[in-house]
């Protein structure tokens, strides 16, 4: 890495007002050729390219993003990041990843503010009851921390939620996962430019794809908004848009994509220290370390690319957190959002090859592909280096949908889509 | 949000609807002779498409009845609505 950042470098910059800090990644024209092009400059996008060059010593390798890198998907969400799901390959899958993120802002050295304030999973019915308790269970035989709190402890853990018996939705209990939390959704998206870049990738933003080229079953290039760009293998990270890129190809995945929205209040001082989240009534809430809530609310029912969202679902998703949290009655919300997500029948992802030898997709993450960013860039990167899946990402190969070895997260998955 | 032109009610808040998702998914008339690849197609395999879509809508709370619609999913505008069992007005 050509510039450290350290308390060092901190004080160094400090006697020259902060003006001399090096840019955290160059702003490279194409080259005509590359060993690997990854589409979409997000999140998981800039995590496979930075695992391909560290583990795979893939060095030629650019990141193509049409707008600006963390632009999307990993500048809308509301940073949650826990691993707490149902089956054993999800399991497998989502603890990968957040075993990374308890070590992640020392190895990109670049500070992403993980914190592992905990999420808890609230039920406000029997069956949910009966959901949560199976999940922790499976959860602890799969090695990943959970418990179940009754609706006293709920209340212990997070004083302002309102446990009335007497409410519409009456809380009865929940999860707790402490190791889960929440993470700096840009500082994400940045420290793995900067550690991809470092290693020689080069990112190129503000370039779309227009086509891919083929010969016989094999990719051969790309056509981009800034020419041609030689190369034989192509990983798709592209979220929302995953279907207009395979569409190219005439190719066909089980995808719908939908606006999901969140927003955030006007800062106040710490209220809640942890993040809760609830299915049932469907609204979740954390508070960032600039003192705003983030509020999650669902997805359109419809599909749309239009990165706006529904008036209908913040509306509904507000009634259910002023029943949950009286307290925050007369906040002022003063940002909303929607992002376009893409999700798939079994609300588990794609991690795969394709038919078309070369084509890679990582997509179908739904609302729940922020926590999976460092897991899904490792495996995925694993996959293109390989041509084979790693064996936690092979049960999410995209031919799940003809056998019928769907993995069904829509439990867990904790946004009902 | 929007508005849609119920063919049986008229113009009723988006919230009022279901979606159903992409229209014109013919059910297979001989089930029992489709291979795995084809039901998957029928299943789960669809267009998701940014621009023109095809797709089913039900007035939920309304009338109840089922509908196709003609929108336009960059920008949410709808550009034709025509009952079930009709040809689509636009190509």
């Amino acid at each position: 890495m050509k510039n450290k950042y350290s308390i060092f470098s901190l004080i160094k910059n400090a006697f020259s007002y902060h003006e001399n800090w090096q840019r955290a990644w160059r702003d490279p024209e194409p080259k005509k050729e590359y060993e690997a092009i990854i589409i979409g400059g997000g999140g998981h996008g800039l995590a496979t390219a930075y695992y391909l060059a560290k583990k795979h010593n893939m060095k030629n390798i650019a990141v193509l993003e049409k707008g600006w890198i963390g632009g999307g998907n990993t500048g809308r969400n509301t940073t949650i990041i826990r691993s707490n799901y149902l089956w054993d390959a999800s399991a497998g899958l989502y603890d990968h990843a957040l075993k990374i993120w308890e070590g992640l802002s020392q190895e990109l050295n670049y500070n992403v503010m993980f914190s592992q304030r905990g999420v808890m999973n609230l039920a406000h019915n029997l069956q949910d009851v009966r959901d949560l308790k199976r999940r922790t269970h499976a959860n602890r035989l799969n090695g990943i921390d959970a418990v179940w709190l009754n609706t006293d402890e709920v209340k212990k853990f997070c004083p302002i939620i309102n446990t009335s018996p007497n409410i519409r939705y009456p809380v009865l209990g929940g999860t707790l996962q402490r190791r889960a939390g929440t993470a700096r959704h840009d500082a994400v998206a940045w420290g793995y430019a900067r550690g991809a870049d470092a290693m020689g990738v080069d990112i190129i933003q503000n370039c779309e794809l227009k086509g891919i080229k083929r010969n016989g079953n094999s990719v051969e290039g790309i056509e981009t908004t800034k020419g041609f760009i030689k190369t034989k293998k192509i990983g798709v990270v592209a979220a929302g848009h995953s279907s207009v890129i395979a569409s190219m190809v005439d190719l066909k995945l089980p995808l719908e994509s939908k606006p999901l929205q969140a927003l955030v209040s006007e800062p106040v001082k710490p209220i809640i220290d942890t993040v809760v989240m609830s299915n049932a009534v469907h609204a979740y809430v954390s508070q960032s370390d600039k003192g705003e809530l983030v509020i999650g609310a669902g997805t359109d029912a419809y599909v749309s690319y239009t990165q706006r969202g529904s008036h209908d679902v913040v509306e509904g998703t507000l009634k259910a957190i002023l029943e949950l949290y009286p307290i925050f009655s007369r906040m002022k919300m003063l940002r909303q959002w929607g992002g376009i997500v893409d999700i798939c029948p079994d609300a588990s992802p794609i991690i795969s090859k394709t038919h078309i030898k070369g084509l890679y997709f990582n997509c179908g993450w739904g609302t729940g592909g922020f926590k999976a960013t460092p897991g899904s860039g490792d495996l995925f990167a694993h996959t293109i280096a390989n041509d084979e899946p790693h064996k936690l990402n092979a049960d999410f190969n995209i031919n799940r949908f003809v056998s019928g070895d769907l993995v069904d997260e829509h439990g867990a998955a904790a946004v009902a889509h | 949000m929007f508005l849609i032109n119920c063919p049986y009610c008229g113009e009723r808040d988006q919230s009022e609807f279901t979606a159903g998702g992409e229209a014109h998914i013919v059910r297979p008339k001989q089930p029992t002779e489709l291979s795995d690849d084809q039901w998957a197609e029928f299943l789960f395999m669809r267009k998701n498409i940014k621009g023109i879509q095809f797709e089913r809508w039900s007035h939920a709370h309304g009338c109840r009845k089922w509908f196709n619609m003609v929108r336009d999913t960059s920008n949410d505008k709808i550009h034709a609505v025509y009952k079930m069992g009709e040809k689509p007005p636009i190509k």
